[in-house]
């Protein structure tokens, strides 16, 4: 098996994000035009005509690349449409860069967007296959907190400890968010409060949840070594890695519930190809998927920032923190951004680009040198994982 | 000779304390409890519990007979269903004996007749709030089945049947209507003596003879001036309620337990006319006390919540999805059998059955193998409040079957149960959902496990 950087670098020459939350009066149409021409105007001179092709991310706010040239009204150019669960926006992503690399585009676009709260649920609607009604019925947030009993019978350490780190995470995403005027919740909350709340499943409480969003974000990808001609300040990526397990974890009784290999898997591949040997070191700040805050946590091992059994204590230190030595989720997360699963990818990136320009504001981390981007799909045992790593320095 | 060959009752877990219903409703009287079926049992998953417990410790049968006042489905056959999940070998007839509380004695006789057959029973009482239904009634199911060499031999039988209104119920509806008290005793006393006298003269035997006598009647006042005859020490008695289909082969089940070899044992049943069955009980039968599991406290609320009477605001989540039944029954081993594919190459069991081993990737070959006697334990477990079941939290666990094979489950009987990792668990047949559309979704679920001596009654 063979994982290899791309033969011709790329880069990202323009950006944008909308506002995420709950846009009762817009629709995902409105969303991703707003994403496409921000995007287009971040950059030195692209137009929508000027787009060679573009790839569309979205699990269930539209099909076909149709969703989305008719909003933009773009007609005759090669539009895809990507799923890939939870990790969609960042497949759109990585799929959109690969089309640059080979010589078959000059300019593309990758698009996500997402309306999900025009389905009245306090959570994902997945797409139905018919099936036998033999599947497990678990929902989201049951299904990862599966990780607690595991990681904390796995390391030896109380369940109390556990939520304790939990409830760290949940209070720096939150204050993370609050000074980010992009994000779905601007509210500092205290350790106390997200203690206190009553549980939705296993020890995870309303707190330990992302939030169900609507929202788009968008990039134009250039090669890297005409990205000048498109931007001051182009953003390179230095590596696109995606795992798919085989899904059998939770029909596997040697799977520990505590264990998300695939983002393990992803990560090690993206840091080769990237030229990085000690992330934990050389990984200024990241953006990974804290869909649920557990998850954030087991993610600081399986990337490599924490030696395993130690995350929740690194967390607890306060080594993940804005003001820490390798800030996660600076930009709020998942938990003051919700989920808009064709955006969040995207969204994630869009801090990378923000950061490394220097426009990130009161959430600046100074001097970065790489950053990490850990997009993610499924539930632990059942997982697809996308790793992006970006710099200011060209590869 | 022809006879009871094995039987097993099933009663389900939960027990409502009959002084809730009195306290909740400000009215009546009532004490002790009566078992319950759970939100996720119905009379085919209670069938399949008895039908399991029976034929495991009996020999093969040509038929299956199953009888319930409260049939799960109409037109769509529930003893196929029950002879399916109970591990009944595709060439056994399945028979249902639907809607009249007398379809209980009249399963047995043509189990009885068929000579080897089994003969399953089953169902759920209540009615509405307040009702002697709901507070004396039972949620049981019972499994007889009939075979060459006996427990109980028959000895003889007598039925009469004649038309007359005491209590009926419309297709769906909770409520059962009766006539007055007073009618049924006028016309069901005559009937039993009438059915007694003839089957015992019939067979040369005086009612003083009788060691043990069974009668199972919905009226409980005609029931009361019928005990007067025969003697208290010699009737069946149960606290538990009157069961319906399922009560005659319950108590019945009951006197079985406490006979001795030789013993005679009279069944009386008495619903739109009247049923006797004389049984001796042969040197193959080994008197054993009944064993009953462990049981939960179910509150009033909960238990009008189960039975559709109080429904309750859902948490807001998609509707659930009914199993479409071309899956269902490409898959009709895994769901209805829990069978499972252990790779031949590698030995692990896949749950569910799959082209290619999740552990070692072989094409096959796989050999099918069933999970139901297999030991489980808890592998990790979580409470779900977002769950799609009936019973918030949903206990989810996921559970590592001794030699191989893990899957996951929303836990049965377990409501208000502390979980554990490395809780023993065992399999149970219940309904996971039933859709808008009507569709009854079957699945294996597990239950904590019985300890070691507190298996289903099983002769």
């Amino acid at each position: 098996m063979a994982t290899h950087k791309l033969a011709n670098p790329v880069a990202i020459v323009g950006m944008a994000c909308t506002e995420f939350g709950e846009h009762w009066g817009r629709s995902v149409d409105d969303l991703l035009v707003e994403a496409t021409h921000g995007a287009l105007a971040a950059t030195t001179g692209v137009g929508l005509d000027d787009v060679d092709a573009f790839w569309l991310g979205s699990m269930v706010s539209g099909v076909s690349g149709l969703t989305l040239t008719r909003p933009l009204n773009i007609s005759h150019k090669p539009v895809t449409r990507v799923e890939n669960m939870c990790a969609t926006g960042s497949e759109v992503f990585r799929n959109a860069c690969y089309a640059v690399s080979s010589g078959a585009y000059d300019v593309v676009m990758a698009v996500g967007g997402e309306k999900l709260k025009d389905f009245g649920f306090s959570g994902l609607e997945m797409p139905h296959v018919p099936n036998d009604g033999t599947a497990p019925n678990l929902s989201a947030p049951a299904m990862y907190s599966m990780i607690v009993p595991s990681y904390a019978r796995r390391y030896g350490v109380s369940e109390a400890e556990v939520k304790e780190a939990m409830t760290h995470i949940a209070w720096k995403n939150h204050s993370n968010g609050a000074i980010n005027p992009r994000a779905q919740f601007r509210k500092e909350m205290s350790k106390e409060t997200i203690a206190a709340a009553p549980a939705l499943a296993g020890s995870l409480s309303v707190f330990d949840c992302s939030g169900v969003a609507d929202g788009a974000a968008a990039a134009v990808i250039v090669r890297a070594e005409d990205a000048h001609l498109y931007s001051d300040r182009p953003l390179y990526v230095h590596a696109l890695a995606m795992d798919a397990g085989s899904g059998t974890g939770r029909n596997d009784s040697d799977y520990d519930y505590s264990e998300l290999s695939e983002a393990a898997v992803s990560s090690r591949a993206a840091y080769e190809q990237a030229g990085i040997s000690d992330p934990a070191t050389e990984i200024s700040l990241a953006e990974v998927h804290d869909c649920f805050t557990p998850t954030e946590m087991v993610l600081m091992e399986e990337l490599g920032f924490s030696a395993r059994g130690q995350a929740w204590r690194d967390v607890l230190d306060g080594r993940y923190d804005r003001d820490g030595a390798l800030p996660v989720n600076v930009d709020g997360g998942l938990k003051s951004f919700g989920h808009p699963v064709g955006a969040s990818g995207l969204r994630m990136l869009f801090e990378m680009w923000l950061q490394f320009r220097g426009e990130a504001g009161e959430r600046q981390v100074s001097d970065p040198s790489f950053g990490l981007v850990q997009n993610q799909g499924g539930s632990p045992g059942d997982l697809v994982s996308a790793v992006t790593i970006v710099s200011d320095r060209r590869p | 000779m022809v006879g009871i060959a094995s039987y097993a009752v099933y009663l389900p877990s939960a027990r409502l304390d009959r002084a809730d219903v009195v306290a909740t409703l400000g009215a009546g009287r009532g004490r002790g409890v009566r078992p319950v079926a759970s939100y996720d049992e119905d009379t085919t998953t209670m069938a399949v519990g008895a039908a399991r417990g029976a034929l495991r410790a009996g020999g093969a049968v040509d038929s299956l007979w199953f009888a319930t006042s409260r049939p799960a489905y109409l037109e769509k056959s529930n003893a196929a269903t029950v002879a399916v999940a109970a591990g009944l070998p595709v060439a056994t007839a399945a028979y249902d004996v639907g809607g009249a509380l007398r379809g209980g004695v009249g399963a047995l006789r043509a189990a009885l007749a068929a000579g080897s057959a089994v003969a399953v029973c089953a169902d759920i009482r209540f009615g509405l709030p307040g009702s002697a239904d709901e507070t004396d009634g039972a949620d049981a199911a019972v499994a007889l089945v009939v075979g060459p060499d006996p427990v109980a031999e028959l000895v003889g039988s007598a039925s009469v049947t004649t038309e007359f209104l005491d209590r009926w119920r419309e297709p769906g509806s909770p409520r059962t209507r009766t006539w007055e008290d007073r009618f049924g005793v006028e016309e069901y006393v005559p009937l039993v003596t009438q059915v007694v006298e003839d089957l015992l003269s019939s067979c040369d035997v005086s009612r003083d003879a009788l060691d043990h006598v069974v009668l199972s009647l919905p009226h409980a006042r005609a029931r009361a001036t019928l005990a007067k005859g025969f003697g208290a020490e010699r009737l069946v008695t149960s606290s538990a309620g009157y069961a319906g289909a399922a009560d005659l082969g319950l108590q019945l089940a009951a006197a079985f337990d406490a006979a001795a070899p030789g013993a005679l044992v009279l069944a009386v049943g008495a619903a739109d006319g009247a049923d006797a069955l004389l049984f001796r009980m042969t040197d193959r039968h080994v008197p054993t006390p009944a064993v009953e599991r462990p049981t939960h406290p179910v509150s009033y609320a909960d238990f009008l919540t189960w039975r559709g009477l109080l429904p309750r605001e859902p948490a807001r989540r998609p509707d659930v999805k009914p199993p479409v039944p071309p899956a269902s029954r490409r898959t009709r081993d895994w769901k209805f059998r829990f069978e499972g594919a252990q790779c031949v190459a590698c030995g692990y069991r896949n749950l569910p059955p799959r082209q290619v081993c999740l552990r070692c990737s072989a094409q096959g070959p796989f050999e099918q193998v069933s999970m139901i006697e297999v030991p489980g334990r808890v592998a990790t477990h979580t409470d779900d409040w977002l769950s799609e079941s009936v019973q918030l939290p949903a206990k989810v666990v996921a559970v590592d079957f001794d030699g191989g094979g893990r899957f996951e489950f929303e836990m049965a009987d377990a409501v208000g149960r502390d979980i554990a990792i490395g809780d023993a668990v065992e399999p149970t047949f219940r309904v996971a959902s039933v859709a808008a559309n009507g569709v009854r979704n079957y699945v294996w679920k597990v239950r904590p496990a019985a300890d070691a001596t507190a298996s289903e009654r099983t002769e």
